[in-house]
């Protein structure tokens, strides 16, 4: 009797907190939704923000933060998917690769204005890129690297020593056989790992602060030298930073809508690489 | 002794401080089928692996010794090891096919050790017909090898060892994940390869070393204990161990 009460007691709190965090999210959603959609439109997404940004669109923060998520990308999936395979592949165990793994741990740690400041100290000033979207999009590769080289890693323990000797006894080298074989069967881990990633990346603002993101430029960045707008540093600026608060508050929470859908598009896209290679084994 | 194709002389090996074989000298003759008996952690795998060298891989791994192929010595430096991989074909306890289709797990090994393009659709289909596997599959070549059955998978991984041609096939326990008509159709796939394959099989199961074997092995605690016909093992063991052994008194 004792022990069913304190079984009824556990599922109850178990479920109330889940039904708790489930409140706050919809609470969030809601929140932004219902007072962002107002102001969406097909033109706040294809126009140039206008009258001191109290009116028009945010084409040029979406152009900003696809840019330097694709700079972002293009810098930290080769680096951070190569010294996964040297780890996992390569690497015997050893106190060398202890520290490298011990190390990469805590790159995962450090706050991200940290980042900023090393970016702007690194690319910005030491290898005299400029606030740019190459500056920033580079910080925000080293930000995302330590994430990518775990999420490659664990992706590659997945694949069973089985495949590995498959073909080394046909006679593969060890490249031969993590290029043809063990990349190939890790893709999709890899692959939702890397986007998960870059979801959290291209939402990130203190890592761009320094680095290259403009308050307003008049034009889309075109080039990965010249500054650029972002969504998550044009909805801060839009929230604390502009004169007129209260008028450009629907535009703020517009922007947040749009960033929000474009995080959970990457995400739709993850969720359904993981569902495919599910049913697929 | 002559005839011998594959042999291993003074073979030690250790993982790390232990020792996993104790001098080791056999040698397995030319075209016919050896099987090494033993209980588990007798080292008769670790033997298998160690001619076509898959301890590579392990840091703590060291060979002492010789092992040879015909007069090639394997662990010679100058000997690459993709080369004797591929003389050496192996086949392993559960079937791993490769996570492509039917065809290209059998492609796979020709492309990589550069047979002309040409010739590689006929010689896949050889490696199929000898393993009896390819009026089962003619028709669905293009499909992923792992929707075959567990058997059929495993006739796969045979072919896939014999499509490169290799002098010896070594074989880990190939049977071990199988049902009994499966295991069968294996026993007399390797009955058949060894007009032209030297063949080692490690293997628990005593029928199957005496349906399948010309000679036996019997090895315990890392050491090799009695060699012989299979006849000669099975009937007539000299060792006291070997009798309790095939026996049935401990393993």
């Amino acid at each position: 009797m004792k022990k069913k009460f304190s079984h009824l007691i556990n599922w109850i709190l178990l479920i109330g907190s889940t039904f708790l965090v489930c409140t706050f999210l919809g609470i969030i959603l809601w929140d932004i939704f219902s007072k962002g959609a107002p102001a969406l439109s097909w033109d706040f997404i294809t126009q140039y923000p206008t009258n001191g940004m109290t009116k028009g669109g945010i084409l040029p923060a979406m152009v900003g933060t696809v840019l330097l998520t694709f700079i972002t990308t293009l810098f930290a999936v080769p680096f951070g998917v190569s010294c996964a395979v040297y780890l996992n592949e390569y690497a015997k165990p050893s106190l060398l690769t202890n520290i490298i793994r011990a190390s990469i741990r805590n790159l995962a740690g450090i706050p991200s204005i940290i980042y900023g400041l090393f970016g702007l100290a690194l690319f910005v000033q030491g290898l005299h890129f400029g606030t740019s979207v190459l500056s920033a999009g580079l910080t925000l590769g080293l930000l995302s690297l330590p994430y990518i080289i775990t999420t490659t890693e664990e992706a590659l323990k997945r694949i069973p020593n089985s495949m590995r000797e498959a073909t080394l006894a046909l006679g593969a080298t060890q490249f031969e056989t993590i290029k043809d074989v063990i990349l190939p069967k890790a893709l999709p881990g890899i692959l939702t790992g890397v986007i998960l990633t870059l979801s959290r990346a291209a939402g990130e603002t203190a890592p761009i602060l320094f680095t290259g993101v403009a308050f307003y430029i008049n034009g889309v960045t075109t080039s990965v030298n010249q500054e650029f707008m972002a969504l998550p540093y044009h909805l801060y600026m839009l929230s604390t930073q502009h004169s007129a608060i209260e008028t450009v508050r629907p535009l703020a929470y517009a922007t947040a809508v749009v960033l929000i859908i474009l995080v959970f598009m990457l995400n739709t896209v993850a969720f359904i690489i993981r569902f495919k290679y599910r049913t697929q084994d | 002794m002559e005839n011998s194709k594959l042999s291993a002389h003074h073979v030690n090996l250790y993982f790390g401080k232990k020792q996993v074989l104790k001098n080791i000298n056999i040698d397995f003759p030319k075209k016919q089928v050896t099987a090494l008996i033993g209980p588990s952690g007798c080292g008769k795998s670790t033997l298998l692996r160690s001619f076509n060298r898959m301890h590579d891989l392990s840091a703590d791994a060291k060979v002492e010794g010789q092992l040879m192929l015909d007069d090639m010595d394997l662990y010679d430096k100058k000997n690459s090891v993709t080369d004797i991989r591929r003389r050496i074909g192996m086949v392993f306890q559960k079937p791993n096919p490769l996570p492509k289709s039917i065809y290209e797990n059998l492609s796979y090994g020709l492309n990589i050790h550069n047979f002309p393009k040409k010739e590689i659709a006929q010689l896949i289909e050889n490696a199929l017909q000898e393993s009896y596997l390819w009026d089962e599959v003619k028709d669905e070549l293009k499909k992923p090898a792992v929707t075959l059955s567990g058997g059929q998978q495993q006739r796969l991984c045979i072919a896939r060892a014999v499509v490169l041609r290799p002098e010896v096939i070594l074989m880990d326990e190939p049977c071990s994940a199988l049902d009994p008509i499966s295991t069968s159709k294996i026993e007399e796939l390797i009955i058949k390869l060894k007009k032209d394959y030297t063949i080692v099989i490690v293997t628990h199961n005593m029928q199957q070393a005496q349906r399948i074997s010309d000679k036996v092995a019997f090895m315990y605690l890392g050491e090799l204990i009695e060699f012989g016909t299979c006849d000669a093992i099975f009937q007539h063991p000299k060792q006291e161990l070997t009798k309790n052994y095939v026996g049935g008194h401990f393993g």
